[in-house]
């Protein structure tokens, strides 16, 4: 199904990423529809990153095909990276940065920065250099950076990897709050423990394969893969 | 060693009393020099910049002649300047040999790839950082150049004080197109040059003492800004 002026759904076809002939993605075919929060969960080297980054249009893959349904998709989707990338200004600076770049007045992108920063909470140190803020704080910053563009589509590439507890509860809100305000999820995370809470719906990889793609409710009860029971058991895949 | 001693304070004379003479070499010395750093700060950035994000084909050949530039003997640049602008060379209806707007163009050559090559040092650590997030929020390698520039401005100040130690220092390039004339190209290290073999030891002596504070001036100001980047992250 494609809303009028929706770049979803996104398709992925037939991915294969290598490098030196060894495949890190292998013929990966997925569709992502506008509506569920899709998290694409697997131990580390799975394939998660490189799969998010291919369909960013980040990574060019060896072959296959990643197909949107608009001529220019990238306008409509940002990415939220493990380590938040912070420009050497201030946290508003920052934000206005991202806004420039879309072609936004100063005036409408002040206006739209301080809205984003109140509702991610990060009103208080809008002026304060981005890179001397916390870790947690960096990444909150930068998920209402992506926010900020108004995207369709949000990849989240294991945004909670480097944060503790708190901070990730704080950025888990701000998922579920982007969320429901209309936006398209798809996130990276090797922590099950985040996909339960977050996911709606789970795509498991394992070494560059799709595993299985089952709905949250049923796969963290009944996973359909050898690979994805093994996971849920603890088992070390390796 | 007497005539050193004294020599030796005579030149401290000369320094601490402002003589005349000093101060026009000094002064012509700074110009120069200055000059040379603007012309080659306002090419050497910005071309840095762009070897460090835009992708072409022989990138890696570009990366490698620009910095095998930065070992550039000063003589042999002042020696092709100097045909440049000589009477018989492609330029030389400009008259322009023998004066210090010669010298200046000798020293920008040289320099311009000594800033430009650590420009794409520091540029390329940054654009490694910034790159997947730049491009995420939509910024072409090329709209990156200013950003990369205005983020990395305190690392890139080292770039441009060493591009300005290099052309305060060298001699052959400006003794070649400038001619050491007095009172009009003569510089810093072309007057210690000549007046050394002239016995003339209190003037160049101060003038060295003159480039030795400059050049610590300028390795302690880089020292400060590479400890303050690496404190603060910028």
């Amino acid at each position: 199904m494609t809303l009028p002026g929706s770049i979803l759904p996104l398709k992925l076809i037939d991915l294969t990423y290598a490098v030196d002939g060894q495949k890190l993605v292998q013929n990966l075919t997925l569709e992502f529809t506008q509506g569920p929060k899709t998290l694409i969960l697997g131990p580390n080297g799975a394939g998660k990153s490189l799969t998010l980054r291919m369909a960013h249009g980040l990574l060019k893959p060896t072959s296959g095909q990643v197909q949107w349904q608009q001529r220019h998709p990238q306008r409509h989707q940002a990415m939220v990276f493990q380590r938040p990338v912070m420009l050497r200004r201030s946290a508003a600076a920052n934000i206005d940065y991202a806004l420039g770049l879309k072609g936004l007045g100063k005036a409408e992108a002040a206006e739209l920065r301080n809205e984003v920063l109140a509702k991610t909470g990060l009103s208080g140190i809008a002026t304060r250099p981005a890179r001397v803020l916390s870790i947690g704080e960096q990444q909150r910053l930068a998920i209402a950076r992506a926010w900020a563009l108004r995207p369709q589509v949000l990849f989240l590439d294991e945004p909670t990897a480097s944060l503790d507890p708190k901070a990730t509860r704080a950025i888990e809100d701000l998922i579920e709050t982007i969320h429901a305000a209309g936006t398209k999820i798809i996130m990276s995370t090797h922590d099950m423990g985040q996909a339960k809470r977050l996911a709606d719906e789970i795509i498991f990889l394992n070494q560059g394969v799709l595993s299985e793609r089952t709905a949250a409710s049923d796969f963290f009860t009944s996973p359909h893969s050898a690979e994805g029971r093994a996971f849920l058991e603890g088992e070390l895949l390796l | 060693m007497n005539d050193f001693s004294q020599a030796f304070s005579l030149s401290l004379d000369l320094i601490f009393s402002l003589d005349a003479r000093l101060a026009e070499i000094v002064l012509l010395s700074l110009r120069v020099s200055l000059s040379a750093v603007l012309i080659a700060t306002l090419i050497g950035l910005p071309l840095g910049a762009a070897l460090a994000t835009l992708r072409f084909p022989g990138r890696r050949t570009v990366n490698a002649f620009l910095s095998s530039l930065m070992g550039l003997p000063p003589v042999v640049v002042g020696l092709v300047v100097y045909l440049l602008l000589s009477r018989s060379g492609p330029m030389g209806s400009l008259g322009l040999l023998f004066t210090p707007t010669a010298m200046i163009i000798a020293q920008s050559l040289l320099i311009t790839p000594i800033i430009a090559s650590l420009a794409r040092q520091v540029s390329e650590d940054l654009w490694g950082e910034y790159r997947d997030q730049l491009t995420s929020l939509g910024c072409e390698p090329l709209r990156a150049v200013p950003t990369i520039l205005w983020d990395g401005r305190y690392r890139l100040t080292t770039a441009v004080l060493a591009g300005f130690g290099r052309a305060t220092a060298e001699v052959g390039a400006v003794m070649i197109v400038g001619g050491n004339i007095d009172h009009v190209t003569r510089v810093m290290t072309t007057t210690i040059a000549l007046e050394t073999s002239k016995g003339n030891l209190s003037l160049a002596l101060a003038l060295g003492m003159i480039l030795i504070t400059l050049s610590l001036t300028i390795n302690v100001a880089t020292f400060m800004i590479r400890d303050q980047v690496k404190g603060e992250s910028l």
